[in-house]
């Protein structure tokens, strides 16, 4: 059984982490949580993030944040990428898959993934 | 909404919007219904806001531009034959005493209920949210009782860990999903 004590063990391998890691992040992914977007599937995408970012190790430099309406509900689930010295990227329709390659190929191979952008999404 | 998990989501995130500092979640079952309330101490409704709110669905729709939130509610509990009652004390009527609370009762024997889905997910993600905020949450049915409170997690981690760790959201999980295996004898 999951106890509190298994949770004071936590406490202590995390506390000099966390420290640590204040102020070293770089890479916001923010998700869409409206009405809408939680309609159309936000949950599970920014779960997906969450898991994904700790499964790779990326907690240190990546931080995944929630947001109410963004305005394009037609477009949602919709996920903003904020990196330093770098114009916002703009995901729409967004799925776990679509995060998973996301993570892969944006997050982690820095190379933005060109077919899931609000600017693609525009022109089809 | 596919699962009254999400909807449960998006009825909290009201709560988060309404600057609340405590959110109780509340999930009753019986062998027929299944009731759940959401109450917390937000900054509340003036009663113009809740006569607004109260208003049918195919009413509000075309008379101004409101929320979608609590009609997919209404909606969802009115197909099974089941209610939404919210009850509000907006923060300059009641300075020391305000807050809503929002109660869905649905019928689970009615071809349009939706089953409660993934509620442990909508707990996580309310958490990762709004590490900040407390939820208090129970789901009582005629076979198990599954029950969290982050304030005593909070009192276990201290200060200097916030909730939203993906280590602690992690343990939460597993901490609920256990408890759901856990059937009542
Ligand atoms: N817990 C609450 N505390 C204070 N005000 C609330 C609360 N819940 C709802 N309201 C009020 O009722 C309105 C309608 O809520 P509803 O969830 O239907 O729509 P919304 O939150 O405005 O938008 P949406 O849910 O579509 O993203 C809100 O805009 C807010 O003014
Ligand atoms: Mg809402």
């Amino acid at each position: 059984m999951k106890s509190l004590a298994e949770l004071a063990a936590i406490r202590e391998k995390m506390k000099d982490k966390v420290v640590l890691r204040e102020g070293t992040t770089n890479t916001r992914i923010v998700v869409g949580m409206a009405t809408c977007g939680i309609a159309a599937g936000a949950r599970p995408v920014l779960n997906a993030f969450v898991e994904g970012v700790d499964k790779e190790g990326l907690n240190d430099s990546v931080t995944v944040t929630q947001t109410g309406c963004i305005g394009i509900c037609q477009y949602e689930p919709v996920v903003e990428i904020f990196q330093p010295g770098k114009e916002k990227v703009t995901y729409v329709k967004m799925t776990v898959e679509k995060a998973e390659k996301v993570l892969k190929e944006h997050i982690k191979g820095g190379k933005v993934v060109e077919e899931y952008t609000i600017a693609s999404a525009k022109k089809a | 909404m596919k699962e009254l998990s999400l909807n449960v989501l998006d009825i909290a995130q009201n709560s988060v919007k309404a600057e609340a500092d405590l959110i109780r979640i509340c999930i009753e079952e019986t062998e027929e219904s299944l009731t759940f309330s959401i109450t917390d101490n937000g900054y509340g409704m003036t009663p113009e806001v809740l006569a607004r709110v109260e208003t049918p669905f195919y009413t509000t729709r075309t008379t101004r531009k409101v929320g979608l939130g609590i009609p997919l509610l209404k909606l969802a509990a009115e197909q099974t034959g089941g209610d939404v009652t919210i009850t509000s004390r907006h923060r300059d009527a009641f300075p020391d005493s305000h807050g809503t609370k929002v109660v869905a009762r649905f019928y689970k024997t009615h071809i349009d209920f939706t089953p409660l889905g993934d509620i442990v997910s909508t707990l996580t993600t309310l958490i990762q949210g709004s590490p900040s905020i407390d939820f208090e949450f129970s789901h009582v049915t005629p076979d198990t009782e599954v029950r969290l409170d982050t304030r005593e997690l909070r009192q276990v981690l201290g200060e200097e860990i916030p909730l939203n760790e993906a280590e602690i959201i992690r343990w939460i999980a597993d901490y609920l999903k256990e408890q759901y295996e856990n059937k009542k004898i």
